[in-house]
């Protein structure tokens, strides 16, 4: 019963009284053979010694998380040397700080924009550790979730100063830079992603100029950044559009010439209308970095895979694809709500005018 | 009303022969006008005459097509150098206000003097506190635009547009967006600015103010100059019938 003395939506009538009794009923259901399977009947460590026949006694039954347990780092940290394996995972906690310090509104500043940029170079060299003399670690070696990281925060903050000037490109009065901006946006939006990666991993080689050799996994970033920068240059467009007319004449009226005009005044208003859709395309971006798997390349989703193709482990997908599954869903639910929230204080802001 | 003539042959803006086109629309029709330093123009006209497009002609908002435009001896062309080089000697206020949302009011004036004329952050502030302070409005410099009301932000404006020293103040409908309680503000700060020697031009439909302030009052419609007189002559014995009509209207 509500205050107003009025029963819930969901038992105003019969119709809906027996949808909802029903849907209760099944999801109660779901939810008691989940945790039935998932948490009474599960296994959760192997005992020393024991073999995984122990886990396919209860197949059906109850959950096997030992697989998750047992094969956690490679799946969070890839091929990644044992012994080195402190270096992803101090770069899965810089990326985290970073994301953690972006849901801080007051730390928003020019020094959290210049972080952006900072710590996948930081992760880049980490990972490497050449240049600071440590182990020297090929990224054919590199996977997991430091993967998932560098390859869309990288492909977001790069991609974002192109697709600024992409989304200016399509605004021009010059034909030429106008034609330019909405075929490459055009084109590159009307391709599948997959198709980017399967031409940076495969046609590249093949065409590029003799001894020429490009790391895969550059070559794989290169097209996250192209695609991406497509997506973008639309959202910013939108956000310019929201620009009042008045906004351009005002900054040109005080002597602000194209680009100061755009650095302090245009941009800074076209963002803040266009923060939530860039929130949803990097989520959109984390997510779809999986499809690395398609050319070789061992994210989070593809260690994954990896995992279920060991003999010891074969039939247990269901765990792990659960296990993969909810890391993503941690990050990407995280960010959603912060971008939820944003928008109502933007909201809140807005409506005081 | 004698302000400070200076010789008539030094004109501070001088447009001539303009022509303007929007599309097959002729908007401008052979505008000819000399303002000479320190006087104070009204522009009015029906809605649609071209009397705002005449005066975005000068700081270079709307290009013109055809005839000449010199501004404190600056002939307007094509270069986008000339052209931010004559904005930066001419201030402009708009119907809208158009503040920067995201700035606070002090950050509005502050912006152009740091980036354009490259002035230092304590300079800037102590500059734009200065005209805040004209234009009554220096307890708001920290708030932002969307906090205060319509005459305070149209001062704001005015503030802002004072702070890149501008020798030439261009208004569009300064008070027309405002609710009635607040155009006195705006005009009372209009009136001093006017007494100080600036040179302005204004389209308004405050004939009050024209006859207070204006040297000449000029009647455009239909992209043609009809009438360019001094007030007196202006309101009491206009010349051309549809001057009449426009009076009669506006005037009850």
């Amino acid at each position: 019963m509500t205050r107003h003395g009025r029963p819930p939506p969901m038992f105003h009538d019969w119709t809906n009284t027996i949808a909802t009794i029903v849907l209760g009923a099944l999801l109660a259901y779901v939810a008691y053979s989940f945790v039935q399977w998932g948490v009474v009947h599960a296994i959760w460590r192997l005992p020393d010694g024991a073999s995984s026949i122990m886990c396919r006694d209860v197949r059906g039954e109850g959950a096997c998380w030992a697989v998750v347990v047992e094969r956690a780092r490679f799946m969070l940290v890839g091929g990644y040397p044992i012994d080195e394996q402190w270096r992803p995972y101090a770069v899965c906690l810089l990326f985290v700080a970073l994301y953690a310090a972006s849901l801080v509104r007051t730390l928003w500043s020019r020094w959290l924009l210049a972080f952006w940029i900072a710590v996948p170079v930081v992760a880049v060299v980490l990972l490497r550790g050449r240049w600071l003399g440590l182990t020297d670690v090929p990224s054919e070696f590199w996977g997991g979730l430091p993967l998932t990281f560098l390859l869309s925060t990288a492909g977001f903050t790069v991609a974002l100063p192109f697709a600024v000037l992409l989304a200016l490109g399509r605004r021009s009065t010059l034909p030429a830079i106008r034609a330019l901006s909405v075929g490459y946006i055009e084109v590159v939006r009307g391709v599948p992603l997959i198709t980017f990666l399967f031409m940076a991993a495969v046609m590249f080689p093949l065409f590029a100029p003799q001894g020429v050799n490009v790391d895969k996994l550059l070559r794989a970033q290169i097209a996250f950044i192209m695609v991406t920068a497509a997506y973008l240059a639309e959202v910013i467009r939108g956000g310019l559009q929201a620009v009042p007319r008045g906004q351009y004449e005002a900054a040109a009226s005080l002597g602000l010439s194209f680009w100061p005009a755009m650095m302090l005044v245009v941009l800074p208003q076209a963002f803040r209308v266009s923060i939530p859709p860039l929130v949803n395309t990097f989520i959109a971006l984390f997510k779809d970095t999986s499809l690395v798997i398609v050319i070789g390349l061992f994210d989070l989703l593809g260690a994954a895979k990896a995992v279920i193709v060991d003999p010891k482990w074969v039939g247990f997908g269901v765990e792990v694809y659960l296990f993969a599954a909810a890391v993503y869903f941690a990050f990407s639910y995280a960010v959603s709500r912060f971008s939820l929230r944003l928008e109502r204080e933007l909201q809140r802001a807005a409506g005081t005018a | 009303m004698g302000g400070r003539e200076s010789s008539p042959f030094q004109a501070h803006v001088d447009m001539q022969a303009v022509n303007k086109w929007f599309g097959a629309l002729h908007v401008l029709r052979d505008v000819t006008l000399k303002v000479r330093r320190g006087e104070r123009i009204v522009i009015c006209g029906p809605s649609g005459s071209g009397k705002s497009t005449l005066i975005r002609c000068i700081n270079g908002l709307e290009v013109h097509h055809a005839g000449r435009i010199v501004v404190d001896g600056v002939e307007l062309n094509d270069d986008a150098r000339t052209i931010d080089q004559v904005r930066c000697g001419v201030g402009m206020v708009f119907q809208q206000f158009n503040l920067f949302p995201h700035l606070t009011v002090l950050e509005n004036c502050t912006l152009a003097p740091i980036r354009v004329k490259k002035a230092t952050r304590t300079a800037a502030r102590d500059l734009a506190l200065h005209h805040l302070t004209r234009v009554r409005i220096s307890d708001q410099a920290d708030k932002y635009p969307s906090q205060l009301s319509g005459g305070q932000q149209q001062r704001a404006a005015i503030a802002r547009a004072l702070c890149m020293n501008p020798k030439i103040m261009l208004f569009d409908e300064p008070t027309s967006a405002l609710d009635p309680e607040m155009v006195k503000e705006v005009l009372n700060t209009m009136v001093s600015l006017a007494d100080e020697g600036m040179t302005m031009l204004c389209v308004t439909h405050e004939m009050t103010f024209a006859r207070q302030v204006a040297n000449r009052v000029i009647f455009i419609d239909a992209g043609r100059i009809l009438e360019d007189e001094a007030p007196e002559a202006f309101f009491d014995t206009p010349k051309h019938d549809r001057t009449r009509a426009f009076l009669s209207q506006i005037l009850h």
